[in-house]
């Protein structure tokens, strides 16, 4: 239930795109052709299922508060978490370097598919900020880890695939010439991202008490919708 | 300003308007679309993305002629990681409460791409000197775009201005709010920021159309 729950929560809830604004700098250059965003989201579901389990671990046993007591009672009390970016962004360029060796060696198709994209993948936001909302979430384990992983890779594939069918067929419609290309593809998010917000209330239902929200990002945007309701209260009255 | 030849003074003016990292060279939007719904978060980000450039690229500068090409972006990310490491620990001890409104959005500038491409672009091809102002030009034009984000936001979302209730009271409806304005609480939403730096192009662009591309 637990894994279900978080599964749609990081696919369409918090969505590393349209929620959370990660990976957009990929997803706005990558998104011209459907061929090459499917290419770029399924690297980054096979590089976000590899990193996020490892640094789950490395968050777990050496970078945690009190994380490093399995080495012996004296360093029961260190705090390493200040190490966390640093780590955490070596982990990923290092994996990403590794994975496209191994996938280069092993599955020359998949990785003729894959091919430029992986070292891009490097300095994709979607990836880091996987791993820091993983962190500051306080996922409990190692198998959440990976569904987490696995799951907000999906989110950005199916974000990355929206967009660029979009754009293909927009490039028929008679776009006002300055909003051509970016500003278009801007709105459009935009709106898309608006979409994707009626999302928001699909697990709060029911009995279960609403997940705690941790960003203050979503905070903010809970206070708004709350006056955005309240309004729309308001109004039917 | 003596200090600088032309050429150098066209690495700050440049971006600032047509070559903005945001609006036309499309680098850095994550960081710049989720923090702006407040516009003290938009210029404490700007300036933490100032340091981490101006140093940055000096840094990667001055390495330039010892980093092994392979296994420059590892290089890279860690001199970066490095400069986001100081300015969240500062960040943590003086202004507490908004490093955590910023939450990961600090640690993602190592991943924000105007960084990376800008060492790429500038900082691996040219001298020290050159590198920092490009540096310093380029935050600031992410910074005007995320200033002018934040200005819009906040004033229409909320009806402050770095917390200041410049539009009146809401609640005892004093200012322009005695006349029936309304709040649009829509504007603090995430999906406003992208849909504001939208309109932010298109302005930009039909002011100068050899910025229009195709379609």
């Amino acid at each position: 239930m637990e894994h279900i729950e978080l599964f749609f929560k990081a696919i369409f809830i918090d969505n590393m795109v349209f929620a959370t604004f990660l990976g957009m700098c990929s997803y706005l250059a990558v998104s011209k052709k459907v061929s090459t965003a499917v290419g770029l989201g399924a690297a980054v579901i096979f590089v976000m299922a590899i990193t996020v389990p490892l640094n789950w671990l490395l968050d777990q046993y050496i970078l945690q508060e009190g994380a490093l007591s399995w080495l012996g009672e004296e360093y029961a009390t260190y705090d390493l978490s200040f190490l966390s970016f640093i780590m955490f962004i070596a982990t990923i360029a290092t994996m990403v370097q590794l994975v496209e060796i191994i996938v280069e060696k092993f599955a020359p198709d998949l990785y003729n598919s894959l091919g430029i994209f992986l070292p891009l993948i490097a300095v994709n936001c979607a990836i880091l900020g996987g791993s820091l909302f993983m962190q500051s979430r306080e996922i409990e384990t190692i198998g959440l880890a990976f569904n987490y992983g696995v799951s907000s890779g999906i989110g950005f594939f199916l974000a990355i695939l929206a967009i660029a069918a979009i754009r293909e067929k927009i490039r028929y419609s008679n776009v006002p010439a300055p909003l051509r290309g970016l500003g278009i593809t801007f709105i459009i998010t935009g709106l898309m991202a608006i979409g994707f917000m009626s999302f928001g209330g699909m697990l709060t239902g029911g009995d279960e008490k609403p997940a705690e929200l941790e960003t203050a990002q979503v905070e903010v945007v809970k206070e708004a919708t709350k006056i955005a309701n309240n309004e729309k209260e308001l109004k039917e009255e | 300003m003596g200090l600088l030849s032309k050429k150098d003074l066209k690495l700050i003016t440049d971006p600032l308007a047509d070559n903005n990292p945001i609006t036309i060279q499309v680098l850095g939007i994550c960081s710049a679309l989720a923090i702006t719904a407040e516009l003290k978060a938009s210029i404490v980000m700007s300036i933490a993305v100032l340091f981490v450039m101006g140093l940055g690229n000096l840094t990667i500068s001055l390495m330039r002629n010892i980093i092994p090409p392979k296994i420059r972006i590892i290089v890279q990310l860690i001199v970066v990681a490095t400069l986001v490491i100081i300015v969240d620990l500062v960040l943590k001890a003086f202004a507490y409460e908004l490093s955590k409104t910023l939450s990961v959005f600090v640690g993602l500038i190592i991943t924000n791409c105007i960084i990376m491409g800008r060492f790429e672009a500038f900082a691996l091809a040219n001298g020290p000197i050159r590198s920092f102002i490009d540096g310093i030009g380029n935050a600031l034009g992410y910074a005007l775009i995320l200033v002018i984000v934040g200005f819009f936001r906040e004033l229409l979302g909320s009806g402050t201005l770095l917390g200041f209730k410049v539009l009146g009271d809401p609640i005892e409806k004093t200012g322009v709010y005695a006349f029936g304005y309304e709040n649009n609480g829509f504007m603090l939403l995430a999906p406003m920021a992208l849909i504001t730096v939208g309109i932010i192009i298109w302005v930009q662009r039909s002011r100068n159309e050899a910025l229009i591309e195709d379609n």
